[in-house]
């Protein structure tokens, strides 16, 4: 535990005081704010809850695409410039160093997501939201983030790259979204199997709306743990090579 | 310290080290000879548990590393051929970093930072950037990270890669100054290097241990009874011939002629040095220099790596 926390502190030290950590941030804090003004405050007028919803719908969807840009580096980036033989040769199981770096990214997704709250704050204090509604919302985008980080992160202990880490990750995050395009052609039961691990179209919908349901919570939770296991797994097969 | 049997290791289909047998007892400083893909830098990495052996048996205090990897990590100090730096770090905090990470408690750490930064001379670079650092202070940063928790065993794979003359000789006196504390394995394809710096060689071609020992073993094992140097004013024609008159000198060849000087080498049994300098001199030759040519290092492991397979590639021997 003590090795997990100390290369989640290094690594969220190098996103701080790196520029790719500030560039994500404020490309996700600029997009997530011109497609809030764009798609959710245009148009008829909405009640608060809508509003309120599209911002977590927007946000979720931001939230997927930069966690592929922010795990990218995690394993990968070590790999390019040869610093990863530094915790392999550690006292360090493969299993801390995968969650330790997990850890960084969600600590970093996460300050990035708290500094939307002006936007919830704004429709909370001209409209008419509950906090709880507020409350599921964030808790939907931070399960959400965690999952995807997971997957990029495995795409990060993949590849020998960034770049390669970015693409394995996106495709992976691509074929979890569209599954749920799979579950709408396919007989049973396999349509409810792809319907059921869509990343996006049955379990995000409901911590829009503000309902947190337990089988929302084990699915994110499970693939964030099946992310890491799997990225664990593939850090322990590189040492046989 | 290190008892390694059977050693095997596979890329793949392809084998880069296959059946290694050696053992390194506590203290020795310990030089990996080889040339580029002999195998060294992989043989380092299964000896600092980075990789783990295909086949084979390698314990390191008595440890296992298949079976106890994490306890043998504890044990060693590992550089390898990069050193594994964090440019946006300070000096002090990475070796911190890497102090606790390598179980170093944390009321120990300062201490510990400190010892191995006197130990690698960076103690006036704590506060830099390592990014800012010259590839000298660097490579010094990459043996401070190895040594920081205080390791029984070193491994540093090429330390002087990259380094300048004048870098080179300071970190082969500070490796000498770690001699006792640490029993040290330095791999290098520079001869003079390890030489100057190692108790004893292993010599490594194609993945297999080719030979083993000090250096005047080897030579004694490569070059029999040796041979013996001589500088003279004159030709070499008349040097050759009044050294044929002394028993026991045999088989002579001329190394260089030019402006009147002839440099020359006689295979000679035991020491004839004075009985070839005294029938030189006494037959009007001007001796300038007599010396014992045994077999150096350099020609021990151009024997040994000989190999219809492999080609030397330019630049890798100094």
């Amino acid at each position: 535990m003590r090795s997990t926390l100390l290369i989640a502190r290094r690594e969220l030290g190098a996103y701080l005081r790196s520029m790719t950590g500030y560039v994500i941030a404020a490309l996700v804090l600029a997009i997530d704010g011109v497609f809030f003004q764009a798609f959710v405050m245009s148009g008829a007028d909405k009640l608060s809850s809508q509003v309120l919803s599209g911002f977590f719908e927007i946000a979720g969807g931001v939230t997927m695409v930069s966690s592929v840009f922010i795990s990218m580096r995690l394993l990968a980036e070590e790999r390019q410039t040869g610093t990863l033989v530094l915790l392999t040769s550690s006292p360090v199981r493969d299993s801390e160093i995968v969650v330790g770096k997990f850890l960084s990214a969600l600590v970093f997704m996460a300050m990035i997501t708290v500094a939307t709250v002006y936007i919830p704050a704004l429709i909370f204090v001209n409209g008419k939201v509950s906090f709880g509604h507020m409350a599921a919302g964030y808790v939907g985008l931070l399960l959400l983030g965690s999952a995807s980080l997971a997957v990029g992160t495995l795409g990060s202990a993949l590849a020998r790259t960034q770049v390669l880490a970015a693409i394995f990750s996106g495709c992976m995050m691509a074929a979890l979204v569209v599954c749920w395009m799979l579950g709408r052609v396919t007989e049973r039961p396999f349509s409810d199997v792809f319907a059921t691990i869509a990343l996006w179209q049955k379990h995000f919908p409901p911590f829009q709306a503000g309902q947190i349901h337990l089988r929302d919570v084990f699915f994110y939770l499970a693939l964030t743990y099946l992310g890491l296991f799997a990225a664990t797994r593939v850090m322990e097969a590189r040492r046989w090579r | 310290m290190i008892e390694v049997k059977g050693l095997t290791k596979y890329y793949g289909e392809h084998a880069a080290i296959s059946d290694l047998d050696f053992s390194i007892s506590s203290g020795e400083v310990i030089g990996f000879l080889g040339l580029n893909g002999a195998g060294k830098s992989t043989t380092l990495k299964v000896l600092g548990c980075v990789l783990l052996p295909t086949a084979g048996v390698v314990t390191v205090d008595g440890i296992d590393i298949a079976r106890d990897p994490h306890e043998v990590r504890r044990r060693i100090g590992f550089l390898p051929d990069t050193p594994p730096l964090y440019n946006e770090m300070t000096v002090g905090r990475y070796l911190a970093f890497v102090a606790q990470l390598r179980g170093v408690p944390a009321g120990e750490t300062a201490q510990a930072v400190a010892e191995a930064e006197r130990k690698t001379a960076t103690t006036e670079k704590h506060d830099e950037l390592i990014a800012s650092l010259s590839h000298g202070y660097r490579q010094r940063v990459g043996v401070a990270q190895a040594l920081v928790h205080r390791p029984k065993l070193l491994i540093l794979d090429e330390p002087t890669s990259g380094l300048d003359p004048v870098q080179i000789v300071e970190m082969r006196s500070m490796i000498r100054a770690l001699r006792g504390a640490h029993t040290i394995l330095l791999s290098s394809h520079i001869l003079s290097e390890i030489s100057q710096t190692c108790d004893r060689l292993l010599v490594i071609q194609n993945g297999k241990i080719v030979a083993q020992g000090t250096e005047q073993e080897l030579a004694r094992d490569m070059g029999g009874g040796g041979t013996i140097e001589v500088e003279v004013l004159g030709t070499a024609a008349r040097a050759i011939e009044i050294a044929r008159s002394v028993e026991g000198v045999g088989v002579a060849r001329v190394l260089s002629e030019s402006d009147g000087v002839a440099t020359l080498s006689f295979a000679a049994g035991p020491d004839l040095r004075p009985r070839l300098a005294r029938a030189l001199v006494q037959n009007g030759v001007d001796l300038l220099r007599i010396d014992r040519g045994a077999a150096r290092l350099e020609s021990i492991f151009l024997q040994l790596t000989k190999d219809k397979d492999t080609r030397l590639p330019s630049g890798g021997l100094q």
